[in-house]
């Protein structure tokens, strides 16, 4: 059964195409790579799936509400973690967790005690208490995390949730996103880390101007354009690093 | 919308006056030191009375009573105003709007009149009084204007009141009033000035909301911009409330006594959270078309300077200032607290239906703003 179902998903804006003709499957339970270089088109993808960003055309559908017409039924069960980290500034970590549960209609009780999984989860301990304002930019990211999990949606939009983490930080986030594949939810993770993707994702797909170009578990692809790993396979594919050092 | 969410949001907005120090001042401090500053600088001072308005009751079947009042009008420090209805003008001095109420009787023209024919003979004279009624919270009206009237009085009927006269001026009905101070004018005004503020906080908190992608985070949470707008609503509406109490206890620590009693003081507290109301819709007309936190600060200040100085304690032509809803709430406080007009008088329930109506139109339009230019 197919948790996210897009055919021919194109979005414009004025002269540029985000996200060219996409049509990709996602089985239900699926921990799904999203590659790609900036300006791929990834988050667009991500927010479209989301009910953020209204397709041009085409359809896509999440455990069977349509992203257009279903936003209501469409954000109960969905989780997202935005790229840039949305909060707020004077509510302490905890607080910022807690209100986005009761936005989900978390019940209270319940709440408390998810609340405080998560935060011991994504290592935040004591600094969960102090305002978020206040937090390095690691310690935002898993925040944010939490914040996106903690109705314990059916399906995660993780769009770059490991950036600026520090290496105990990403690993502790790994094991997040390992645990909502254990227990059967569907994640899709956007990563400019190779690395990370390829640990993680039961398959992958490589987007680039917008048009998805490879498709596959991260063996197949290996094995399909005889690389090594799926930094390889990308320059294979387009000639380009997915991430440019500086 | 949803009772959970909506709470949720109230206590978040709740959280951000308290703990952002510029809110804090903005919403909170500013108002309470204004007061106490101006209850130091004007709790002393009397208040400004250039000219007196007078209301005149016409009642008399001759000429002489135009005359009377024709002779009254061209004296500078007095501001004639006619009436037919006794009973509009008394509820215009109780509310503060006039300072004094001349009755001439319908016999006056033939009580001047028997007085010019027989100025000597006492007898023939039909006798008839002009009943005065002064503001006593003006101690510069009740002193000034009995003299002015009879001055006048003599002038045109030729009443010798040294001599004796068919013609007297009963004695003035004061009208129950306080001394009333500098600061005692300004009190009413204050409490609309402190809600008017509330506009560059909402427009703040929802422009740096949306720069900040909170807005478009929550859009993808079952939560409405109905919940949003409710939010917002509701909070500001408690922070109206504590700024209403905290200028009642300023002000009385400062020595202003509000007449009006309960009914006055719930009065006050319904005229300024319904401007509240106002504040919310006109914040987010700021937020729908200021780029960021920092335009819909200046934005906010093209509604936030009109409203202040036009409807509260600056002192502005009343034509300009009916224009805004300030003026309404300042207007019916006065009458409620310096004149003790009873909030079920007319022109109090006016003033509040006036504020209702356009803080109903002004939050329809914000929000209607909002949700079309708004949110991205």
């Amino acid at each position: 059964m197919y948790s996210i179902d897009i055919q021919g998903l194109t979005k414009r804006f004025e002269d540029k195409t985000a996200v060219d003709e996409l049509t990709l499957t996602i089985n239900a339970g699926e921990l799904f790579g999203l590659l790609g270089p900036n300006g791929a088109g990834k988050t667009v993808t991500i927010k479209t799936l989301c009910g953020i960003l209204k397709p041009t055309s085409g359809t896509a559908n999440v455990n069977g509400f349509d992203v257009i017409k279903d936003t209501e039924e469409l954000h109960k069960i969905i989780g997202l973690c935005p790229q840039e980290p949305a909060y707020y500034s004077y509510l302490t970590g905890r607080e910022n967790i807690e209100i986005f549960g009761a936005f989900q209609g978390v019940p209270t009780k319940v709440l408390k005690e998810r609340t405080t999984q998560l935060i011991d989860a994504v290592g935040l301990g004591a600094d969960a208490d102090r305002r978020a304002g206040k937090y390095s930019g690691g310690m935002i990211r898993r925040v944010s995390l939490a914040m996106a999990l903690i109705h314990d949606p059916a399906v995660a939009f993780l769009d770059e949730p490991t950036v600026a983490m520090d290496p105990q930080s990403r690993h502790a986030t790994w094991d997040i996103i390992r645990d909502l594949k254990k227990r059967g939810k569907t994640v899709i993770l956007t990563s400019h880390y190779i690395e990370e993707v390829e640990a993680l994702a039961d398959r992958v797909g490589i987007i680039d101007h917008g048009k998805l170009i490879a498709l596959g578990t991260p063996a197949e692809l290996k094995q399909k354009h005889g690389a090594a790993n799926l930094e390889e396979v990308f320059i294979t594919m387009t000639g380009r690093k997915i991430r440019e050092e500086s | 919308m949803n009772a959970r969410r909506v709470s949720a949001l109230v206590v978040k907005e709740l959280k951000r006056t308290i703990r952002e120090p510029a809110n804090l001042f903005m919403v909170i401090v500013f108002p309470l030191i204004l007061t106490l500053a101006f209850g130091a600088s004007f709790g002393a001072i009397g208040g400004n009375e250039f000219k007196y308005n007078v209301a005149v009751v016409n009642r008399d079947i001759g000429p002489y009573g135009a005359v009377l009042i024709s002779a009254l009008t061209r004296i500078e420090v007095l501001s004639i105003q006619n009436y037919t209805d006794p009973s509009a003008a008394q509820s215009d001095l109780q509310q503060g709007r006039v300072k004094a109420i001349l009755d001439i009787p319908p016999d006056f023209t033939t009580s001047v009149l028997t007085y010019n024919q027989s100025p000597t003979s006492p007898s023939k004279w039909h006798n008839t009084t002009l009943s005065l009624s002064i503001d006593n919270g003006s101690m510069v009206a009740s002193a000034a204007i009995p003299p002015i009237i009879q001055q006048t009085l003599s002038a045109i009927t030729q009443v010798n009141a040294k001599a004796g006269t068919s013609i007297t001026i009963g004695t003035p009905t004061l009208v129950d009033t306080q001394k009333i101070s500098q600061f005692a004018y300004m009190v009413p005004g204050l409490f609309g000035y402190a809600a008017v503020f509330l506009i560059m906080t909402v427009a703040q908190a929802l422009t740096t909301e949306r720069e900040q992608g909170i807005l478009r985070r929550i859009s993808v949470t079952p939560t409405t911009v109905g919940d949003i707008f409710a939010g917002h609503i509701v909070s500001n509406l408690i922070l109206g409330s504590v700024q209403v109490a905290m200028v009642f206890a300023a002000s009385y620590v400062m020595g202003f006594r509000p007449l009006g009693g309960v009914a006055g003081i719930i009065m006050a507290f319904a005229m300024v959270l319904t401007l509240t109301i106002s504040s919310v819709g006109l914040g987010l007309i700021t937020a729908a078309f200021a780029r960021n936190s920092g335009a819909a600060t200046g934005i906010s200040f093209v509604f936030i300077l009109p409203l202040m100085f036009l409807g509260t304690f600056v002192p502005a032509p009343e034509s300009i200032s009916r224009l805004v809803p300030t003026w309404y709430v300042t207007d019916a406080l006065t009458s409620i607290f310096l004149r003790g007009a009873p909030v079920t008088s007319q022109a109090i329930i006016n003033d509040l239906l006036t504020v209702v109506a356009a803080s109903a139109a002004i939050i329809i339009t914000g929000i209607v703003a909002f949700r079309r230019f708004g949110k991205s």
